[in-house]
């Protein structure tokens, strides 16, 4: 057997900066030590419960009825044949919504229920709450909605001078970026247009929770999400009820990767709760899912890059329209970044750049791992390859010349203070030994798999490169802070945070750090919830580890304080000569130690804390500003083997460098990269949202494929390039998004490589290849 | 509703009442019976989150209408530990070698990897693939799975 692949944290590491002053003791189990997941034990055994396993006396299924149009005025709903049904308990519109009818993340522009109008296929109309799953979605399909169906707008480039589709008008936001000496020009110019097609977050665990009202008029809502305390003050704002008397509990959550950042069922499910005085349940089935989250914008970019002719960049042109869907979601945010990022991690004396999310009739799109990074990774990676070309240079050492790094500025004005080794990642990655595949006559490892479609002998190979980058926190002059308590007890120490674990392993990391700071062994980790903690922020942005790590650490660190403060007095010498380490509280110079379970028994010790990162500022008119806080890279290269006849890929091996910061655990590192490097595979050649006049026509795994054990190849990592960040907790980055940014381009430049075509747009569907 | 019906689940004989006789065997088991591990990703037979052995055949539990299962012996996750607290050797695997991220296709693929190793004490690295391509996993890569399927096969290899 194989998969020796992975070569990884010992092997690979390269740490080029120090930075180990903050490590107390990390001890096995510690900051850095390859421990395992608390809830790595319950899940295999099934006994973990997510937002679709819970269950209460008496308790009521909801279900939704859903727009099947695009574009419809509602001229009229008859719920009569629904609310006649056996067992259906309510059945609500638009109008018992007692409180604000609409809400979002950054404009509450989008309908708990539709008022009179739905603008997409799959929005919201009616819910149903009855005493049996069949029952409710029965009762959903017998309402009868009378609609005056319209011509949707779905294209984001004539949406902007088409008539409005909603109040706030059709354009979410346009953004410039004018940066240098916009005259220059350079000796050697390269044109392009690429296209990336909307992609779904396709998480396991589908949307599901349990509301149960309260006498008193409260509810209480279990819940997968990527944020709870956003949550609560938008279902607070459309029940028109105080935050109070919202109470969010995080309930197990089967993955997220940005589509769990906005609401889905949070507002319905309380509305049926508080209605039928029930608990409530709703569980979305897959094809339900793909309609009720927001996916990938697709993109559509115009670049045109300027270089002297030794290679040097000289200016970046670019003009980014993003398709935002019916309504705002994050698409603000979204092309900021798409904006900002859009030249890669390359030095550029001048750029122009503009931006435009549109509203369409289209499902709306918002968050997904690599938030814009990604659709303009695809522009700026093809345009190096192209300008490489050109040049008749090497396309690695094109972007070796070109590498940002610390003490450069971005296109945004923007001086680099923190690490941003691209050069190091870029030569890691593309120096690193290329993996010796023989052609395999294996059928399972030929284009098109096991269905015997291709021979060995009607297969090319090629390889692709490609860097990217993305910032870290939310950007903007947004304070998205976090909040954590630790308490330490008879020698235990329990930590309390809203961060929501959606899989990444922040619970892993919460404890790894509680040990590290206090020396000790047990660490509980209290329920995610709004009640008695204050907001952790999203589990977005590649953000948790610095910010809720940071978090953790601070409260750990002023209950150490306080320990070391009481313990000193009693001793009559310095805090600064004593440590926790084992369980003990011991003097530095050998001569006395206590049990930190005899310290601390009784009432015990503890602190509540905000750990905020460093304010940035909102960008000019010109886009020029200190916009971001922090940034990490990566850099792929793709092997693949294609039938282009066929027009079928196999990819074969993915190499890897990644800017870390530093590695907290191994092997989480490890699991975020491969994920990461998954969904990037599935971009590149299989995943899309296919629409038809607004229509989904493939909201299904049979129809929506995303990549198997059979697609993805074993994957390398040649490096963790470590730089400790200044500022950050341990140094450490946030890791999750990088490895999503750039593998698309990767694989794409690959296929080009095998192919000689252009294919200007991602996925590459079969038909590109063979009739391109 | 169909006549109250009994299913031999994990060693254990539950009675099932009042079932819509729609239902399926998934449905049965997380809803009726309390079995919450068996998953519901996709409810149609695409993902295998909800695998099930019936009669020690791996089989989507989804697609099985519940009463047409009485009478077999039905193996879910919640029934396969043994070993080392309570986890078998596949369980214990995926727990070392970081094959668990959110963990929804966690118990489907220890029962796909259950029935693998029963068949094929010693698979390559494509068998293993072919045998868990329809194993849905949104978070790994499958790198960890990979790692892990090889480590159960080894240390079942070694087993007494």
């Amino acid at each position: 057997m194989t998969s020796e692949a992975v070569n990884t944290a010992a092997g690979g590491s390269t740490a080029t900066g120090t930075g180990t002053d903050t490590i107390v003791d990390a001890g096995t189990r510690g900051v850095g030590a390859d421990v395992g997941r608390p809830d790595g034990v319950p899940k295999v055994q099934g006994r973990f419960a997510f937002s679709s396993d819970l269950w209460a006396d008496d308790f009521l299924w909801g279900h939704t009825l859903r727009s099947p149009h695009a574009s419809a005025l509602i001229r009229g709903i008859d719920i009569g044949p629904a609310v006649a049904m056996a067992g259906v308990y309510a059945v609500l519109l638009a109008d018992d919504v007692p409180g604000c009818l609409t809400y979002g993340l950054e404009h509450g522009d989008q309908p708990a229920l539709a008022d009179g109008q739905v603008r997409y296929v799959g929005e919201p109309v009616a819910l149903v709450a009855a005493d049996h799953p069949d029952i409710a979605r029965r009762a959903a399909e017998a309402i009868v909605v009378d609609y005056e169906v319209s011509e949707p707008v779905t294209d984001a480039e004539a949406a902007p001078t088409a008539a409005p589709i909603h109040p706030d008008g059709n354009v979410f936001r346009e953004i410039a970026i004018r940066h240098g000496d916009l005259d220059v020009a350079g000796e050697v110019v390269v044109e392009g247009v690429y296209e990336v097609g909307m992609q779904d977050q396709a998480f396991m665990g589908p949307e599901s929770g349990m509301a149960l009202p309260d006498e008193d008029g409260s509810v209480e809502l279990f819940v997968s999400t990527q944020w709870l305390h956003v949550d609560r003050e938008q279902i607070a704002a459309c029940l028109g009820i105080d935050e109070e008397k919202v109470r969010l509990t995080l309930a197990g959550v089967g993955g997220a990767f940005g589509a769990r950042e906005d609401l889905s069922l949070q507002v319905h499910l309380c509305l049926l709760a508080l209605h039928t005085g029930k608990p409530v349940k709703m569980v979305y089935s897959r094809d339900e899912s793909f309609l009720g989250h927001v996916h990938r914008h697709p993109a559509k970019m115009w670049y045109r890059h300027h270089a002297d002719r030794n290679g040097h960049l000289v200016k970046v042109e670019a003009r980014i329209v993003l398709d935002g869907g019916a309504y705002a979601s994050t698409s603000s945010a979204v092309i900021a970044n798409a904006s900002c990022f859009a030249a890669g991690p390359y030095k550029v004396p001048a750029a122009h750049i503009t931006g435009l999310a549109a509203r369409t009739n289209n499902p709306p799109c918002g968050a997904m791992r690599g938030f814009g990074a990604v659709q303009t990774c695809f522009g700026h990676e093809s345009q190096m390859d192209k300008l490489a070309a050109a040049l008749n240079m090497d396309p690695v050492e094109l972007r070796l010349l070109n590498a940002i790094g610390p003490g450069d500025r971005l296109v945004t004005g923007q001086l680099i203070t923190g690490t941003f080794p691209t050069a190091e990642v870029i030569r890691q990655c593309a120096y690193a030994p290329e993996p010796e595949i023989p052609l395999s006559d294996d059928r399972r490892d030929l284009p098109g798999g096991s269905g015997r479609t291709t021979d060995a002998a009607d297969t090319v190979r090629g390889t692709g490169f490609a860097v990217g980058f993305k910032n870290l926190m939310f950007s903007e002059g947004y304070d998205d802070y976090s909040s954590a308590a630790c308490r330490v007890s008879d020698g235990v120490a329990t930590i309390t945070c809203a961060c929501a674990e959606v899989g990444q392993g922040f619970v892993t990391l919460a404890q790894q750090i509680a040990r590290t700071e206090l020396g000790v062994d047990e660490v509980i980790l209290a329920p995610a919830q709004t009640a008695t903690i204050g907001s952790a922020g999203s589990s977005s942005a590649s953000r948790q580890t610095w910010m809720s790590g940071g978090a953790v650490q601070a409260a750990c660190r002023e209950v150490r304080a306080q320990i070391l403060a009481d313990v000193a007095a009693e001793w009559g010498v310095s805090p600064d000569g004593l440590v926790l380490r084992d369980g003990l509280v011991v003097s530095l110079d050998g001569q006395q130690e206590a049990l930190l379970a005899q310290v601390t028994a009784g009432t015990g010790y503890e602190a509540d804390v905000e750990y905020h990162h460093a304010p940035t500022e909102a960008l000019d008119e010109n886009g020029q500003g200190n916009a971001h806080v922090s940034f990490a890279c990566a850099a792929h290269r793709a092997t693949v083997d294609v039938d282009p006849d066929l027009g079928l890929v196999r990819v074969r091996d993915i190499t890897t460098a990644q800017d870390v910061g530093r590695i907290l655990n191994p092997t989480q590192a490890v699991g975020q990269i491969e994920g990461g490097i998954a969904q990037g595979l599935g971009l590149a050649l299989m995943e899309e949202i296919v629409l038809d006049d607004g229509i989904v026509r493939n909201a299904s795994f049979t129809d929506y494929v995303i990549p198997t054990t059979l697609d993805m190849p074993d994957v390398t990592i040649a490096a963790f390039v470590e730089e400790p960040e200044p500022g950050a907790p341990y140094g450490a980055k946030g890791i999750g998004e990088p490895p999503t940014i750039s593998s698309s381009a990767a694989i794409a430049a690959a296929v080009r490589a095998a192919t000689g075509q252009a294919l200007p747009r991602i996925p590459i569907r079969p038909a590109d290849i063979a009739l391109g | 509703m169909p006549d109250p019906y009994s299913l031999r689940v994990n060693g254990v004989d539950c009675e099932v009442a009042d079932s819509d006789i729609a239902e399926s065997l998934l449905f049965v088991l997380r809803e009726r019976l309390g079995l919450t591990g068996t998953k519901n990703a996709c409810t149609e037979g695409e993902c295998s989150s909800c695998a099930v052995l019936i009669d020690g055949v791996l089989t989507c539990s989804c697609l099985v209408l519940s009463a047409t299962a009485a009478g077999q012996d039905i193996t879910t996750v919640e029934g396969l530990g043994d070993g080392r607290d309570g986890l078998s050797v596949v369980q214990e695997a995926f727990v070392d070698e970081g094959a668990v991220q959110c963990g929804f296709c966690t118990p489907g693929l220890i029962v796909a990897v259950h029935d693998l190793l029963e068949a094929n004490a010693d698979p390559s690295d494509g068998d293993v693939r072919e045998a868990l391509s329809g194993n849905l996993c949104r978070c790994t890569g499958y790198g960890r799975i990979l790692a892990a399927v090889n480590t159960a096969a080894e240390a079942k290899r070694s087993q007494p």
